[in-house]
């Protein structure tokens, strides 16, 4: 147990008597808290993977308390337990195949009816839940009074208010979980009931299931299911079931369509019951802090004024504190590192020598000194995500996305492309049409994603000098421009006709937590650099090697060759076959072309850094072609192979890298060919 | 007494106030709008709603932004007035 220690949980004896394992589930709506709770409770011993066979991320964390180990897996963030999305499936399947012990629920204490209708659905499931009443300081700023004992008493399971924030709540919240797994008998919660109008027509479904629902399902749960209209479950259901059983089944249903709104209906007369006694709310009218900065935020004019401001902000700390922080990187550290190898190596075979200080330092790490810029993308994107405003920025940004046949929602995986196009794939899945998923994944790979910025970010400065952030922002503009035409086509052509629902919840305004942000930031950061010592490292040595090989000299080499071959491809885009290499070796991961230049061109002057070095050789007018290009280029192998996964289509993710393909070589042969015309940057 | 008119949410006013009615548009939406809160017979407020774009509503003390099209399916009975008109 390398992980932190919640307060009065590091007791000695933990070690010796850690005989008891408890397998926790930490389950909740979205924006309630649950990472940060999580974050406390699991501290460094989280492990990150993936649901077997899902793209959803699985967290768990291991916890001693009391010589009790706990196993806590964190569940996605779900509004509810149907198997609307992948998500909500993944949440109650663990629940219901892997049985954890206990659920852990975290409810927002300022929403909290809402709230409770998960946990409605919760305990129509077998399994003891403990509920967390998280940002009891919210609610109390909101004027919301909530009286945790009294819900207690009322929903008749524990109870523990939180503010995770402060790191309030916390212990007590374990010491309910280990408190309840020793009595489990003395779980009897109060169960919400389907309202009185289909109360007969569940107790007929009921009795129809008698005997053939297999374990672990219930019967009780799946006739609540099959009347919510669940597809996964109607679909087992009927297989399970002899066919006459399944046909008078499925014609109750069919005669109950509106069962679905007494289910809820139910479910919310329960929790009106049961939060009476336990909650004031305050008299209406009261204009809260939300309120008054969405006048401003979701402000159709000056939100989206806001919004622009915000995205020039980060573009213009980018340029001015991080980008210059990595030009040092590479000449203050890089390149001194580099001359003191060269002379430590002395004596040493020379392929060793230039494989560490051409290939190593010069390839991935180069890479590495852009770990700077990274920070500055994560914070910000943390921060938006944290206070609660890109879930504005996705509304505001509803009416230009139904342009492109999208709505709002797809704003927020595009906007995730900017840190890494990988994501942004993966985050379409909360569009909830297919066709809206799969538009927006083929959008994806236009967003320019980190490790793009970084090459703008190396080489605009060099090429441009005071015109760089100009270019940058219009190779920027120029993929927008270029995602919205794309979008736009495919909308009138491939995708007519289809239209997606539009449901989301803008949550309150919350001050954002240092510690989410530090741990978001240096988990994103820490991955980067773990790609840049492994796969990125393998891609410098080999670009090194086969650039130096059969030799003498990069001109005589196996790539120079190769590149070579590419020429007439390359001459129309007015680049050479360096370039070129580097584009190709871009494919690996985008990071690469970087790397790749380092080795082509780093060689040659000392303290000017691979950005001037190159800015002596290559003209501008072939490097914005470059910039263009790469810009626009082929998604790097992890995004193509996160869309093949995504879409489960080998013909949707190669149409998708071929469209870009086909893009980057048209950018990249009229801005080269324009700038000749205009005769510029020669 | 008629039964009063039932008006489709995005035809409500800002800062109106108002009881859902019936909810059209299937059970896959139905549930997903229960599960956010809006469900038959919960009151909703109307923070912002300019004729075109999303509708922002708040319900269960949450703030919900909702298309056109779903707005449209969501019936409503609007409750007397308690508060000026806001000039948006």
């Amino acid at each position: 147990m390398n992980g932190r220690q919640p307060p009065h949980s590091a007791s000695p004896r933990a070690a010796q008597t850690s005989e008891r394992q408890l397998l926790v589930g930490l389950a909740g709506q979205p924006n309630v808290g649950k990472s940060t709770i999580f974050n406390l409770l699991t501290g460094l011993s989280q492990h990150v993977g993936n649901w077997p066979g899902k793209t959803v991320e699985r967290k768990e964390g291991r916890l001693v308390h009391d010589g009790v180990q706990l196993r806590i897996v964190d569940l996605p963030g779900t509004y509810s337990l149907s198997a609307n999305s992948e998500e909500e499936r993944v949440a109650r399947d663990f629940i219901l195949h892997e049985r954890p012990d206990v659920v852990v629920m975290i409810a927002d204490a300022s929403a909290l009816e809402r709230n409770l209708y998960l946990l409605a659905e919760l305990l129509a499931l077998p399994t003891p839940v403990v509920l967390g009443l998280n940002m009891m300081d919210v609610a109390e700023a909101q004027g919301i009074r909530v009286e945790p004992h009294v819900l207690q008493a009322a929903l008749g399971l524990p109870v523990i208010p939180l503010v995770a924030t402060r790191n309030e709540g916390v212990a007590e919240l374990i010491g309910a979980v280990d408190a309840l797994t020793r009595d489990p008998a003395a779980f009897q919660p109060a169960r919400p009931v389907i309202a009185e109008p289909h109360r007969e027509v569940m107790a007929q479904v009921h009795e129809l299931l008698g005997g053939q629902v297999p374990a672990p399902y219930r019967e009780d749960w799946v006739a609540l299911k099959l009347l919510e209209g669940d597809a996964e479950i109607t679909e087992l259901a009927m297989a399970w079931l002899p066919e006459d059983c399944a046909g008078e089944i499925a014609r109750i249903l069919g005669a109950h369509e509106d069962a679905v709104l007494d289910i809820a209906g139910g479910r919310y007369e329960w929790i009106a019951r049961m939060v009476r006694a336990a909650v004031v709310h305050p008299a209406l009218g009261q204009i809260s802090l939300t309120d008054r900065l969405d006048r401003i935020a979701v402000h159709p004019f000056w939100g989206l004024l806001l919004l622009l401001g915000i995205f020039s902000l980060l573009f213009w700390l980018t340029f001015t504190v991080a980008v210059p922080i990595q030009r040092w990187l590479d000449v203050a550290v890089i390149e001194r590192l580099q001359g003191g190898l060269i002379e430590a190596m002395m004596g040493t075979p020379a392929w060793l020598s230039a494989l560490l200080v051409d290939g190593v330092l010069g390839g991935a790490g180069i890479v590495v000194t852009f770990v700077p810029i990274l920070i500055v993308f994560f914070t910000a994107l943390a921060l938006l995500e944290e206070t609660g405003y890109l879930a504005r920025a996705a509304y505001v940004m509803d009416r230009f996305m139904h342009f492109l046949g999208l709505h709002g929602k797809s704003f927020l995986p595009l906007f995730l492309g900017f840190g890494c196009n990988v994501p942004a794939v993966m985050g379409a899945r909360v569009i909830d049409s297919r066709s809206g998923r799969l538009l927006t994944i083929l959008l994806a790979p236009l967003v320019p994603c980190s490790a793009r910025l970084l090459i703008l970010a190396l080489l605009a400065p060099a090429f441009f000098g005071d015109l760089a952030l100009v270019v940058a922002v219009s190779l920027v503009a120029l993929n927008i421009l270029v995602l919205a035409l794309v979008g736009i086509t495919l909308n009138h052509t491939l995708f007519r006709g289809q239209h997606a629902a539009f449901i989301m919840e803008l949550p309150l305004y919350h001050r954002p937590n240092p510690e989410s942000i530090g741990y978001f930031v240096w988990s994103n950061t820490w991955a980067f650099l773990r790609r840049a010592g492994s796969i990125i490292l393998l891609v410098a040595v080999v670009v090194w090697a086969l650039s130096s090989y059969p030799g003498p000299g990069v001109e005589q080499s196996y790539l120079a060759r190769f590149g070579h071959s590419l020429a007439p491809v390359g001459e129309l885009m007015g680049m050479d076959w360096r370039l070129l290499v580097a584009l190709l070796s871009s494919f690996i991961a985008k990071e690469n072309a970087i790397a790749t230049l380092g080795v082509l061109y780093g060689a040659g002057g000392e303290g000017a850094g691979l950005a001037g070095t190159m800015a002596t050789v290559v003209s501008p007018a072939s490097a914005l072609a470059f910039l263009a290009v790469s810009m626009l280029f082929i998604p790097c192998a992890a995004t193509v192979a996160v869309m093949y996964q995504e879409t489960r289509s080998w013909r949707w993710t190669l149409f998708g890298v071929g469209l870009l393909l086909l893009i980057a070589f048209g950018a990249g042969v009229i801005v080269y060919q324009g700038a000749r015309w205009l005769g510029v940057g020669l | 007494m008629n039964q009063p008119a039932h008006v489709p949410l995005d035809r409500l006013p800002v800062g109106s106030q108002a009881v859902v009615r019936q909810l059209g548009g299937g059970k896959e939406l139905a549930n997903r709008l229960a599960a956010m809160g809006l469900s038959l017979g919960s009151s909703i407020k109307v923070l912002q709603n300019r004729g075109q774009g999303p509708v922002l509503v708040l319900v269960r003390d949450t703030r919900i932004a909702l298309g056109r099209g779903e707005a449209m399916k969501i019936l409503t009975e609007e409750l007397p007035g308690e508060r000026p008109p806001t000039t948006a």
